[in-house]
């Protein structure tokens, strides 16, 4: 491969001119015997995975359409493991990859062919919980769920991506997860208050604490939602909440989308906000209806969920304006959960949208877009349009709080793949002109780097890269992810140098 | 220090300026509206750029309760505006001199009041920004919708940069309805551990507080929390029931900006005094009191949050220097930002009160990445950033 360097004020950045394909490549990549040997000595043998068939468990994360086989999987037990087997890696200048749960849905997580894969499924200790202060320590591999069991029955934590029994809080960090009730209570990042980091070069960076407001810069914010290219986490301090006194629970049911996307608009706008407000169409409807069961209409346009939560008085008091609106918008019923059980049929109709589409379609695609709220109707419009111009069905799921879509395009084999991904494209391209973005919670990964450029304009990315290579100059913590091109980094400060790339004559300088 | 002011009317007049300065070498000081003069000393600068001619509202969209700003507009200004639509930016810190506080001075350094109970911090209410790089760059990172996960949160890294990685040329921020009435429940008592135990029991319940503040101050201590939304008065008569229930003189105004006005305001110091910001925990509260007492200064927190602002009072520079190092040694290793001082002060301690750790050396990488000519603000920030 040659590289071409950019020379984009300082740094320069090198381009490759032909892109490296760590996508297809079955087979493990050789990896030095020497790095293999540390690795052993740091993990123990047991807890380093060479055979390909071990290493087939670790090919993909939760997008299937990517695979690669790691050179060596390694499965560190504490923090300390972590350091020594980065800074092995860093030693061999092998690049790395972090990995939680692999239920990511953007690749991530996907290995690098050539590269050692660190997965935190061993640290799962929760090391403190500490109430009086609203904050719980754990390493990276605790399960979102788990958070919340350790501050519970007074506590929790609120992000809760739909994945939350599987994916570990090591990956939320890295990919600043969402779910359900982020419209009232925020994001992982909103949560986050101290990381333990090992950076690509081995040092441990303490960066913030239980404190807020620490002195310098908010590399913590900088830090969460990296998707796990600045350094890996060891160890993360949470803020947890008290439980709302009363939570209330309902399902309106609406003719069409546009009925229930003008509810939302005017939920919102009159002052309330909702735990969470969410809408699935009829597709989805019938899809989680049929794995379900819990008695949602198959003939209903549109499903509005939402979740009032917080004070008995505020609840009450808001809850019946809710449903008011809803009769007013021509809701054609109402079902109000009337217990526990009720409202969990409801959430676990919500929740198996996803996986439901399957009983509806041999494949499908999980896209993930954003617009502002009031352009639903216009940007569902266009959606449905696409669907009748590629002759394909797409289910939609969203967040209707906080614009977050989830279209679901429906395909049979392999055959048509290519034409649903583009189909998934071309949605992004309707919320990014409805000035949105392409991603509200799944990340870039491997997926959606292609996409960057209709977000973000050179300048932009060149600035991302100023970040990425103060962490990790030389571009060994997951690269080839949410940059749209390979990108090395420059020196800076200090004179002209020569970089090695271009002394060996495979890359130039202009 | 004689410089010479710049106020550029665009974002891309001030990128090429920021360009042409870092070619010459010359350092640039960016200012909103002057009110936070905070950090340390830093280099002298040949220039002063003022955002005052970068004030326009781009974009107000009242129905998805987001707008994009520019960087000069007052905070009192934008408070009108939203207002007027039902709605607000959750943002109440002391607006300082003249109420000149600009959207793009609380960004960049950070500044938040008692609404960040509830809503956050700058950094958790910023959308997205545009900035302008030393090297006359316009970048852009996040967006204005409220859920987005594209590319580094760059709007977070530069909010509290206080300037020195570039300026900001537009912020999206996210809005929240205005609620429809308000009352607060104050409970008071001379015990400062008392004073923390009621703090904890009202943070831990499941009222939910828009604001939850304390107060010490001449040997007395105040908690104070509001209530916002149609069941405001129920919920700060259960708030007041708790604090009496703990033993406080407990009490519910419903007429209560004044209240929080005052504590607002005791996040700044009077001219000749000092101010220090505590980044604690709630469960040391009781201990930074104790520490405001006997430096005789007056302490205002976010409960729940564990930060606090300690004020102390006119004195001599060298008295001052003094009170503040035996309060940072009390509360260490609570972080204790000295934020309001004279520049006797300021140039006789380190505001910051950063260790020499592996996290400063990543900021100074992040620096040298972004502003390798050292054009914006230097000195001012962390290790001499």
């Amino acid at each position: 491969m040659s590289f071409v360097i950019v020379a984009y004020s300082s740094p320069a950045i090198l381009v490759p001119r032909s892109l490296p394909d760590n996508t297809t490549k079955n087979a493990a990549a050789p990896i030095e015997r020497e790095l293999l040997e540390r690795l052993y000595a740091i993990c123990g043998d047991e807890h380093v995975l060479t055979e390909s068939i071990q290493l087939r468990t670790y090919e993909s994360d939760g997008l299937l359409q990517y695979r690669a086989a790691p050179a060596a999987v390694v499965l560190p037990g504490s923090a300390a493991e972590v350091r020594d087997v980065v800074r092995a890696c860093s030693d061999a200048n092998v690049p790395w990859v972090a990995r939680g749960a692999g239920s990511g849905l953007s690749g991530g997580a996907l290995p690098v062919a050539e590269g050692v894969l660190i997965a935190v499924t061993r640290m799962r200790r929760v090391l403190e919980v500490d109430l009086d202060n609203g904050r719980v320590v754990v390493e990276p591999g605790v399960t979102n769920v788990e958070v919340s069991a350790a501050v519970a029955p007074t506590h929790f934590y609120p992000p809760d991506p739909s994945s939350q029994i599987v994916c570990s809080i090591g990956g939320n960090v890295a990919e600043n997860s969402g779910g359900a009730h982020c419209f009232k209570y925020g994001f992982t990042t909103n949560y986050v208050t101290g990381l333990e980091v090992v950076l690509a070069d081995g040092a441990v960076v303490q960066l913030g604490g239980k404190e807020l407001d620490v002195p310098g810069y908010d590399l913590l914010g900088a830090f969460v939602g990296s998707e796990g290219t600045l350094g890996i986490c060891t160890k993360i301090t949470l803020r947890v909440i008290p439980l709302p006194e009363a939570i209330k629970t309902m399902v309106a049911f609406f003719e069409t989308t546009s009925q229930a996307g003008e509810a939302v608009s005017e939920i919102v706008s009159g002052g309330v906000v909702p735990g969470a407000i969410e809408m699935m169409d009829t597709l989805t409807i019938q899809a989680a209806e049929q794995a379900v069961g819990a008695g949602f209409p198959t003939d209903a346009g549109a499903a509005l969920i939402v979740e009032l939560d917080g004070s008995r008085a505020e609840c009450e008091a808001r809850f019946d304006d809710v449903v008011a609106l809803c009769e007013r918008n021509g809701a054609t019923s109402i079902r109000i959960a009337q217990d526990d059980a009720d409202r969990a049929a409801i959430w676990r109709t919500r929740k198996a949208a996803f996986a439901a589409m399957g009983r509806v379609a041999p494949n499908y695609y999980v896209q993930d877009g954003v617009i502002p709220r009031t352009k639903l109707p216009e940007v569902l419009a266009k959606i449905s349009a696409l669907a009748e111009q590629y002759g394909m069905r797409v289910g939609n799921v969203f967040h209707a709080g906080d614009g977050n879509l989830h279209p679901l395009v429906c395909y049979d084999g392999e055959d048509e793949a290519e034409r649903a991904e583009e189909l998934a494209g071309r949605i992004l391209e309707a919320c990014v002109d409805a000035g949105g973005s392409i991603t509200g919670e799944h990340g870039i990964g491997v997926d959606k780097k292609r996409h960057m450029p209709k977000m973000f304009d050179e300048p932009d990315l060149a600035a991302f890269q100023h970040l990425r290579c103060a962490f990790d100059p030389r571009g060994l913590a997951n690269p080839g992810k949410v940059m749209p091109t390979p990108r090395l980094c420059g020196e800076v400060p200090g004179p002209y140098r020569t970089h090695p790339l271009e002394r060996d004559g495979i890359a130039e300088r202009f | 220090m004689s410089s010479q002011l710049l106020t550029p009317a665009s974002a891309q007049e001030a990128a090429q300026a920021l360009r042409a300065y870092r070619s010459r070498g010359i350092a640039v000081r960016i200012v909103g509206g002057g009110t936070k003069p905070w950090g340390g000393a830093g280099a002298s600068c040949g220039v002063e750029l003022g955002t005052c001619a970068l004030g326009a509202v781009v974009e107000h969209n009242r129905g998805d309760l987001t707008a994009v700003l520019q960087p000069g507009l007052c905070l009192r200004e934008l408070d009108e505006l939203f207002s007027s639509a039902g709605q607000m930016l959750a943002l109440d810190p002391p607006l300082g001199e003249g109420d000149a506080a600009t959207i793009g001075g609380v960004v960049a350094t950070g500044d938040s009041g008692p609404l960040r109970h509830r809503y956050g911090a700058p950094r958790d209410l910023v959308l997205g920004t545009t900035v302008a790089l030393a090297d006359g760059t316009l970048a852009r990172a996040g967006g204005k919708v409220i859920k987005n996960v594209a590319g580094y949160d760059l709007a977070k890294l530069f909010s509290g940069s206080f300037g020195t990685l570039g300026l900001i040329t537009e912020v999206a921020v996210r809005l929240h309805p205005r609620p429809p009435a308000q009352a607060t429940a104050t409970g008071t008592t001379d015990d400062a551990g008392l004073l923390q135990r009621a703090a904890t029991a009202l943070s831990a319940s499941s009222l939910e507080a828009q604001s939850l503040d304390v107060r010490w101050e001449a040997q007395t201590g105040t908690v104070l929390a509001r209530f916002a939304g149609v069941a405001a008065a129920a919920q700060a008569a259960a708030a007041q029931r708790l604090l009496s229930g703990v033993g406080l003189q407990a009490a519910v105004t419903e007429d209560d900006d004044e209240l929080w006005a005052r504590q607002r305001a005791a996040q700044r110091s009077a001219d000749g005094g000092a101010v220090i910001r505590v980044s604690g925990t709630p469960s040391r509260l009781a201990e930074a009191c104790v520490a405001a007492q006997v430096a005789g200064a007056t302490l205002v927190g976010r409960a729940a949050l564990g930060l606090s602002w300690i004020a102390l009072p006119t004195a001599a520079p060298g008295e001052l220097v003094t009170a503040i190092a035996r309060v940072r040694k009390v509360l260490a290793p609570s972080p204790c930002v000295v934020l309001d001082a004279p520049p006797y002060v300021r140039a006789h301690l380190d505001p910051w009160d950063h260790p020499e750790d592996a996290a400063l050396i990543l900021m100074r990488r992040v620096k040298e990445r972004f502003d390798p000519a050292r054009t914006c603000n230097p000195g001012i920030f962390v290790g001499g950033i």
